[in-house]
This record gives C-alpha cells, sequence and structure tokens, in this order.
C-alpha cells in the first residue's frame, strides 16, 4: 500500500509507462513499413482508451478512492461557486432544516439522552404515599421512619419538603425558599457538598441541634464564596442554624431551574406542630435509592409488607395507605418525553420536506448538465464514477447546509431556552455537545445522500449514447413526473405539520377559553413574611398584625379588594382536609372520612377573586376567634354531599379540628388543578374557611409568611412600589416577596403547550413555505418546457384564461393529491399527539378542513406566478424559439 | 463503455496473470515487449488489450510476484522492465500446476469418450 503522497510520482510513471509502450507500438509498425501517421493512429487505436487504462492501472494501487473523492470534492467545490445562485439556495433550505433538527436534538440529548447526573440513576424512585384520593400522595414524617427502618430492598429513603424562610442578619431581611431535608438526601442522590459536610446521621431528628446547608448561589452573594462560611450561623426565623456545608451550583432534585432553594435544613427543624402526626399530609415527599439489583417488583411487595404492618399497627390513619413509587426518570421526564419526541418527529419532517427540494433543484439542474455527463463518460469516467460525483456534490451542499444550520441552530437553541418553560426539567443541561455536533454531522450526510440520489439514480439510467446525439433538451417527460411526485409528497408532509400547528392552536384558544372560576385580571399574589420578633408572639399578637397589614394593604390608593390566603390558591398550591357530616356519627377511621379542597382565607377573598356568590354568605371580617365557626363551600361541594337539598345551615366537622362549623354560603367553582385537567380529577369539593378561625397552634405559624391576593388597576410596578412601601413603614424586618399575577399563573400554566404550539407553527410555517417554492418551481418548469405549445394554443385561439387554467390546473393537482395523502397521513400521525391536546380530537376535521384550505390556496399562489408568465406568452416569439 | 474493458479483465483475470509470470520466466521485459512475446508465443491468437496488460502488471507488482525498474531499451528510450521475483516464481509453479489440472478436467469434459477407454 502506497501513501497518497507517494501516488503523484507513480501517476506521472504510469504516463511514461504507457507513452513508452506506445513510441514501441508505432516503432515497430513503421519498422514493417507503415507510415508513421498511420502507424501513430492504428496503434492509438489499438491502445484504446489510455485515461482509462490509467485510471484502471492505478486502481490496483489502492487509496484510488480517496484520490477520486479529493478530485471530486475539487469539483463539486467549482460547480457550487459557479452556480452561486443554486447554491445559496440549496445551502439556505439545508440549514433551516438542519438547523431546527440539531436544535431541537440538543433539547432532546440533553433532556432524554443524556444520562441524569446522579450515579446509578436507574436505581433511583419518587416515594409518596398512595392514598384513596391521591396516588402520589405526602408521607407523614412517622410513616417515613418506619419505612426507613423495616424495608428490606432500599439501600436509602429519604424525604423534602419545601419552605419558606426568612433570613435576617445578613444585609436586609429577605425571603430564601428553602428545603426541609432527611440526613440521607444528598448521600442518597450521590450529591456531595462543594464544601463542608453533608448532614450526619441523627441531625435530622425531632429536636437535634440546628445546623443548615446553604446553596452555592447564596454562599457566593451573602459569604463572598468564603471558606470560613462553615461553622457560621445563618438566622432563619430568628433562630440560628450553625452552617456545615454548601450545595452544588443550581441543585434541584428534578433538575428545573423554576424555584431553586437556597438553604437546606434537616426536617427535624420544623416547627409544625403536626409534624409528629402520623397522618398528617404536609407535602413531604421521598426518594429512594434501592439496594443493587433490586427490582420495581422486589421493591413494591417489600413496602406492601411495610405498608400493611403500619395499616394493622395504626389502622385509625394508616388504613388503605400504602407506599407508591416511580423510576426518578419517568417521574422527571414522563410527562415532557412523548411531547419532545413529538416535536422532534415533526421537525424531521421539515428537513425532509426540505431535502425534497434541494432534490428537485439538483434534478433541475442535472437535467442541464446531462450532456456534461454525457461527455465526461465519452471521457473514459464510469458510470460509478458519475453517481460519485454526484454525491459529492450533494454531501457538499448538505455538510454546508448543515456547518449554516448549526451555527442557526446555535442561536436557535438560545432563543428557544428564553422561551422554555421553567418547569421543563434538565433545560440546564441543554447545549451543543459532542453528541449534538455528531447528529448534525450524520443528518447532514444523510441528508446530502438522499437529496442526491434522485438526480445520482437518474444519471445511472441515462443512455449516454442517445443523450449526446440528442440535442440536449434530455427527458423532461419523465423529469417532470418525479417533480410532481416530490412536490406531492413535500404537500402531504407541510400539511401533516400544519394539522399538527392548527390542532395546538385550537387547543389554545380552547384553553384560553376556559372559565377557571375567578377572574384574574388585575389580580396580584405574593407573599408577606412578618418580622423574626413575630416568632415568639402570641396567638392573639399575629392575629393583630395581620389586621393591621389587611388594613394598611387595604387603604393603598388604586387597591379594590385584599385578603389573605393561607392554604390553597388556584393553579398554584393546594391543601386537603378530611371532614364529616354533622348528620353522621364520627367515623372511626380516616377511611370513613371524606376529602376536600381547603381554602384559608380572608374576607376580602370573593371580591379579589372575583368568584361569584351563588347562595348565602362570604366570611365578614366579624367571622373571627371569637364568633361561632362557619365555612362556605362551592356547588360542586354542595351537589356532591348535599345533592337537592339546602346545605345552608348544616354543619361539617373537619377532621383537623374536630370542632363543627356551619355552612353559611356557597360559591362557584375554581379551577384548582389547572384550566385543562380540572375537570376530570376526583377530588374537586372545595371548602373556604376563615384565617381568624384557624386554631391557635395554626395562628403560631402565620409569622413564617402569610400568601395574599390582592385587585387593583393599577400598573403592578407602581403597585409593588407602594407595597413595599407601606410593608416598610410596618416594620424593616418585614419583607414582601414572590409577586405574581394571577394572570402570568395562567399563562405559565400553559407555557409547556404554548411552546409545543410555536415550535409546531414554526415548523409548520417552515414546510409551507419550502413546499410552495417547491411547486413553484415544478409549474415555473413545466411554463418553461410548454412555452411553444402554450404559444401555438394562443396563435390557435386560446384565451388568456384558458391558459391560466391549464397552468394553474397542473398546480392545483400536485396539491390535491398532496392534500389528499397528507390528510391520510394526518389522521394516522395527530393520534400520536392526543396527550397534547385540550378539548379537541386529533383528528378535528375543522382543523382539518382549514389546513386542507390553506394549502391548496398557498399552492395556487405559488402557481399563480408563473401562470402569468405563461398568460403573457406572446405567439410569435414562441414560435420562433426554436 | 467502462464495462467493457472492467469484463474483459476479470474474464481474462486468472490466465492472463499466469501468462505474464510464465514470460517473465525467460527474463525480464517491458510491458511491450510481454504483450507481444505472449502474441508471438500463442502464435498470434492471444492479443492481450494494454486495458488488461497494465492492470494487471500492477497488480502482480503490488502482489510482489514481479518487480519492476526503469532501463534504456535498445533505442535509448527509458522503458519499466519488469522481472519475476521469488514468491512470482512459487506462485507461477502453482498457477501452472493449477492450470494443468483445469485444463485437463475441461478436456476430460469435453471428451468424455477418450477418458473411459483409458
Amino acid at each position: 500500500m502506497r501513501f497518497p503522497w507517494q501516488r503523484h510520482n507513480r501517476q506521472e510513471e504510469l504516463a511514461q509507462e504507457l507513452q513508452s509502450h506506445l513510441r514501441m507500438a508505432v516503432d515497430d509498425r513503421m519498422d514493417r513499413g507503415e507510415s508513421a501517421e498511420r502507424a501513430e493512429q492504428t496503434a492509438r487505436r489499438e491502445f484504446g482508451n489510455v485515461t482509462l487504462v490509467q485510471q484502471i492501472a492505478r486502481d490496483q494501487w489502492g487509496w484510488l478512492w480517496l484520490e477520486e473523492l479529493l478530485q471530486d470534492l475539487r469539483y463539486g467545490a467549482r460547480m457550487l461557486r459557479k452556480n452561486p445562485g443554486f447554491t445559496l439556495v440549496a445551502v439556505l433550505t439545508l440549514a433551516l432544516g438542519i438547523g431546527a433538527n440539531t436544535a431541537l436534538f440538543s433539547v432532546v440529548n440533553g433532556v432524554l439522552l443524556n444520562p441524569l447526573p446522579y450515579p446509578h440513576s436507574e436505581e433511583l424512585v419518587t416515594l409518596h404515599e398512595s392514598k384513596p384520593n391521591f396516588d402520589r400522595g405526602s408521607i407523614s414524617y412517622p410513616n417515613f421512619r418506619d419505612w426507613q427502618q423495616n424495608n428490606h430492598t432500599f439501600a436509602f429513603m429519604a424525604i423534602a419538603r419545601g419552605y419558606g424562610f426568612s433570613l435576617t442578619g445578613l444585609g436586609e431581611a429577605e425571603q430564601v425558599r428553602a428545603r426541609f431535608i432527611s440526613s440521607d438526601f444528598f448521600p442518597l442522590l450521590g450529591v456531595n457538598p462543594v464544601i463542608g459536610r453533608n448532614f450526619a446521621p441523627g441531625e435530622d431528628e425531632i429536636g437535634a441541634a440546628p445546623v443548615a446547608m446553604i446553596s452555592a448561589g447564596l454562599w457566593k452573594h451573602k459569604f463572598g464564596s468564603s471558606p470560613n462560611v462553615l461553622g457560621k450561623s445563618l438566622t432563619l426565623d430568628g433562630k440560628d442554624y450553625t452552617i456545615v456545608g454548601v450545595t452544588p451550583q443550581n441543585f434541584d432534585l428534578f433538575l428545573t431551574t423554576a424555584n431553586l432553594a437556597d438553604v437546606f435544613v434537616p426536617i427535624g427543624q420544623w416547627t409544625n406542630n403536626l409534624l409528629p402526626n402520623r397522618g398528617a399530609g404536609l407535602g413531604i415527599h421521598g426518594v429512594g435509592r434501592l439496594k443493587p439489583g433490586i427490582s420495581l417488583e422486589q421493591a413494591r411487595a417489600d413496602m406492601e409488607r411495610v405498608t400493611g404492618n403500619l395499616a394493622a399497627m395504626y389502622p385509625e390513619v394508616d388504613k388503605g395507605i400504602g407506599a407508591s413509587f416511580l423510576p426518578i426518570r419517568k417521574d422527571m421526564l414522563g410527562d415532557v418525553q412523548p411531547i419532545l419526541l413529538v416535536l422532534l418527529g415533526a421537525v424531521g419532517f421539515v428537513l425532509l420536506i426540505a431535502c425534497v427540494n434541494v432534490a428537485n433543484l439538483l434534478l433541475a439542474r442535472s437535467t442541464a448538465r446531462t450532456r456534461e455527463f454525457a461527455i465526461r463518460a465519452a471521457l473514459g469516467a464510469g458510470k460509478r464514477r458519475l453517481i460519485g460525483q454526484l454525491l459529492t456534490e450533494s454531501v457538499l451542499l448538505a455538510l454546508a447546509g448543515g456547518g449554516l444550520g448549526l451555527l442557526l441552530a446555535h442561536w436557535g437553541t438560545h432563543a428557544a431556552l428564553g422561551a422554555l418553560p421553567a418547569e421543563l426539567p434538565r433545560a440546564a443541561e441543554i447545549q451543543l455537545d459532542s453528541h449534538v455536533l455528531f447528529f448534525t454531522l450524520a443528518i447532514s450526510l444523510l441528508a446530502g445522500i438522499l437529496f442526491g440520489l434522485a438526480p445520482a439514480l437518474k444519471i445511472a439510467h441515462l443512455r449516454l449514447h442517445d443523450t449526446l446525439k440528442e440535442s440536449g433538451r434530455g427527458t423532461s417527460g419523465a423529469r417532470l413526473r418525479t417533480q410532481g411526485v416530490f412536490v406531492v409528497v413535500e404537500m402531504a408532509m407541510a400539511l401533516v405539520l400544519l394539522v399538527g400547528a392548527g390542532l395546538m392552536i385550537r387547543t389554545l384558544t380552547r384553553l384560553w377559553d376556559v372559565n377557571p372560576g375567578f377572574e384574574s385580571k388585575n389580580v396580584l399574589t405574593f407573599s408577606v413574611s412578618f418580622p423574626p420578633s413575630m416568632t415568639t408572639a402570641s396567638p392573639d399578637a399575629i392575629r393583630a398584625a395581620v389586621r393591621e397589614l389587611d388594613e394598611k394593604l387595604s387603604s393603598i390608593p388604586g387597591v379594590q379588594a385584599e385578603a389573605q390566603t393561607w392554604e390553597g390558591l388556584p393553579l398554584v398550591s393546594d391543601d386537603e382536609q378530611l371532614f364529616w357530616l354533622d348528620t353522621q356519627p364520627k367515623p372511626s377511621s380516616e377511611n370513613e372520612m371524606s376529602w376536600t379542597i381547603h381554602y384559608v382565607v380572608g374576607p376580602g377573598y370573593l371580591n379579589t377573586m372575583g368568584i361569584p356568590l351563588v347562595r348565602g354568605r362570604f366570611f365578614t371580617a366579624q367571622d373571627n376567634e371569637r364568633s361561632p365557626l362557619v365555612v362556605v363551600i362551592d356547588d360542586v361541594f354542595a351537589r356532591k354531599y348535599f345533592g337537592n337539598e339546602n346545605p345552608l345551615g348544616r354543619g361539617i366537622i373537619l377532621s383537623s379540628t374536630g370542632k363543627r362549623a356551619e355552612i353559611v354560603g356557597i360559591v362557584g367553582h375554581v379551577n384548582q388543578w389547572g384550566l385543562d385537567s380540572d375537570a376530570t380529577q376526583s377530588l374537586r369539593a372545595q371548602l373556604y374557611v376563615p384565617c381568624m378561625q384557624m386554631p391557635d397552634a395554626y395562628i403560631a405559624m402565620v409569622h413564617n409568611g402569610s400568601s395574599m391576593v390582592l385587585r387593583s388597576n393599577a400598573p403592578v410596578s407602581t403597585l409593588l412600589d407602594s407595597l413595599r412601601r407601606t410593608s416598610q413603614q410596618m416594620s424593616k424586618d418585614q419583607v414582601i416577596f414572590g409577586a405574581r399575577t394571577m394572570d402570568q399563573i395562567i399563562s405559565d400554566s400553559l407555557a409547556g403547550r404554548r411552546f409545543s404550539m410555536t415550535l409546531f407553527g414554526s415548523f409548520a410555517g417552515l414546510a409551507l413555505a419550502l413546499s410552495s417554492v417547491g411547486i413553484y418551481g415544478v409549474v415555473s418548469y413545466l411554463v418553461g418546457q410548454r412555452t411553444q405549445e402554450i404559444g401555438i394554443r394562443v396563435a390557435l385561439g386560446a384565451r388568456r384564461a384558458d391558459v391560466l387554467r391549464l397552468v394553474l390546473s397542473h398546480g392545483a393537482k400536485m396539491a390535491g393529491i398532496g392534500v389528499l395523502l397528507g390528510l391520510a397521513a394526518s389522521v394516522a400521525l395527530t393520534r400520536l399527539m392526543a396527550d397534547m391536546l385540550y378539548g379537541i380530537s386529533p383528528t378535528d376535521p375543522l382543523t382539518f378542513l382549514a389546513v386542507a384550505m390553506i394549502l391548496i390556496l398557498v399552492a395556487l399562489a405559488a402557481s399563480y406566478i408563473p401562470a402569468r408568465r405563461a398568460m403573457r406568452v406572446d405567439p410569435i416569439v414562441a414560435l420562433r424559439y426554436e | 463503455m467502462a464495462n467493457r474493458y472492467q469484463n474483459r479483465i476479470e474474464l481474462l483475470q486468472g490466465t492472463l496473470d499466469l501468462l505474464i509470470l510464465q514470460t517473465l520466466q525467460w527474463g525480464p521485459r517491458h510491458g511491450y515487449g510481454i504483450s507481444q512475446a505472449i502474441r508471438a508465443n500463442s502464435g498470434e491468437i492471444l492479443q492481450v488489450d494494454t486495458g488488461s496488460l497494465y492492470p494487471a502488471l500492477h497488480r502482480l507488482e503490488r502482489q510482489k510476484w514481479i518487480a519492476a525498474d526503469w532501463k534504456r531499451s535498445e533505442n535509448k528510450q527509458r522503458v519499466r522492465v519488469y522481472r519475476l521475483t521469488a514468491t512470482g516464481k512459487k506462485q507461477l509453479l502453482s498457477e501452472r500446476s493449477r492450470w494443468e489440472q483445469l485444463s485437463d478436467a475441461i478436456a476430460g469434459v469435453l471428451s468424455p469418450a477418450k477418458r473411459g477407454q483409458a
């Protein structure tokens, strides 16, 4: 084997060798008495095609393919340079297709394909309590401890619960997001502190010394990333915690960037009287790591044993309670995966359309180049070589498109990341890494071969002899057919994407039209944390502070209504309570009680949220700690538990207090669970309780932070300014935080679907543009080919309208077939996106019809431009043309 | 067009290699000389196509059965002269015996009567 750089020499030698052969043959002939001229001619004829002999002889030395490739590349590059218009259009088309694919693939790669950043993440599961009403309910602290001790299948179990602390003593008072965790939480995940240590076993018990870990962000922000932070104290809600470690930047269990925690505190530090209560649902959820080699089924059987024992031991609270768990990857990505895959499929269609378009362009050019190829063949190029040349050119185009596409993807991904819903897990991991680069290279090569194949196959079937004899017009009929097929395919694919986009748009409009049961406009939600000095305040003092806050805020100019919302806010947070009706005997176990969604609100709530009052009355300031207990229910509650009876004046008993409260009013139902899925949830009954009638133990915890809603038509920024000013006047250590408008909350709840819709819409737009360019190209070509015929028709008396109809009908035919095929394909494919839709069927006839009309109209418009040219054909010029 | 040459190479491949090796047994020769020798020794029946000859020569050279050097011919031309190598000689022997087997076998098939009598 010789290396390519040694080949130059060998080639020259071969040429010399053949030359000497020829010379000797001529000499021999002349010796035999032939004339010099004749001898030369005959010897050459006998010798045959010098170039080809040379090529085949060289073939024996290997590396030829490389040399051919380099040659083809040089030649290809020259051809592309010589046709800048063609090259530009093709490269841009491909760049759009490849760029869109690369951008989306980088999302899929970062979110779905890359392994989770936890060691042996396949062993990780999320843990919940399964209860009669919820498959994934919260775990009570005592149950968790028993699960942890008695199971045989988990290497670790841990729990976590979100919280908000007010941080004081380090500059201005500030509200920080926190997580209560059990000691094994970080070790279980394999997450190590940046400096310091994790919580030690036992440090998470109730009554242990207060310690805390802080996030790298808070470390930097408050301590300048100084290593001396270890051992320092952190004042949270007025209590000093010793800092023992710093967690990695942006840590979040589900790898989202929304609501990152700044402080981690052992769960035992939670000053919630209900924590040791086995029946309490406190929003605590868990993670577990299975022992190596343990299957989910084994773990499930094990946990059934554990929870079964607990149910036998504590029947009044643990009966019917099980453990539910699923792989962390599924819990994290289960909802996202199908959506991303559907989008990836959709963007794949865009690339296919781009390929078909470029194939059409190449086909048009290859017809023009038929003579060139015939001549090259006559000069000794084999068919394999010609096809290789064509493929090299198309791959070259594709690579150029891929390079530009990568650039577009780089920008596109940046733009997309901005538009991504913050709840998308692992969004931070999305980047153009080596996998993505490889993907781009692979799809570029594949695309190049795919669209290069059409013209190459055509060359393979070309009868070069005939071509040379012909005037070079080539086989236009066959070409037109191929192009027609291409356009039909393009139209069909574009239609599928348009249907997808149409369905998403219809879904979102349906969702926007959903009445959530409240008036979101002009409603601001925010939280207030009272000064740390309130931590030890008496319940009466806290009630007084709350009343003062209400009074001050409602007197701000422009504020129409405001209310405390201590538990539950539609689309944001929920709380559930067990109850029974006063006509029932007290149930012996929680199983015989019913669940209701539980809102703890102030008297202004109904007006602030714009919820209609159906019957009776809502709370007033007189419904306080000294007056009889009252509750308000929603119409779903009323229908479900009272049917046609009048609920007003009836009593219910909440299991948490055990005291009877009288129903004084019925209000409209609100969509607690989101705009889309509320109607399909099993738990929909809603119960309102006035803040001031909450038990003293509950009131004692309010200092930590009280959520509020406020209605005002003042601009949000000025409103927030006045809120902050008012709060500061009350106390320097009182913080207003977490402000969001209710409109924003609703809009965010649709962010995932809106993201899908935007992507589908842009893909469909791209597809529509590309396929109309395709149909325009084919119809233009048709008009060019038939200029003469049209001239004759006009000369024979055809009217312009006839000509127009002739040309348009061709475009319409392609579009029509494409639409039919596309509709059929859509019926088959849109099923895949059924989960992304709301309120319409995946085969929504209106969408299908509208989209088909749009596509046909666009196709006709694209055909109209060349058709107008055909109309203006001057018969005399056309006939002279030949 | 390409196929015409390629087909013939393939048809002749085994035999042409043998003929070249055999011709070179009598001493080094250049390409033209080899083609002339084969032609003369076959009584003008076998005409070696240059399109087959040179690829075959280069193939054999790559197999190291023959080696090539540039020399001056009688009329002072630079010519590339091929000679048989030691492995080439072994190859020649084995190819010859294979060829003899083959031609015996073919002869047997073509005239089975003779065989039966013998």
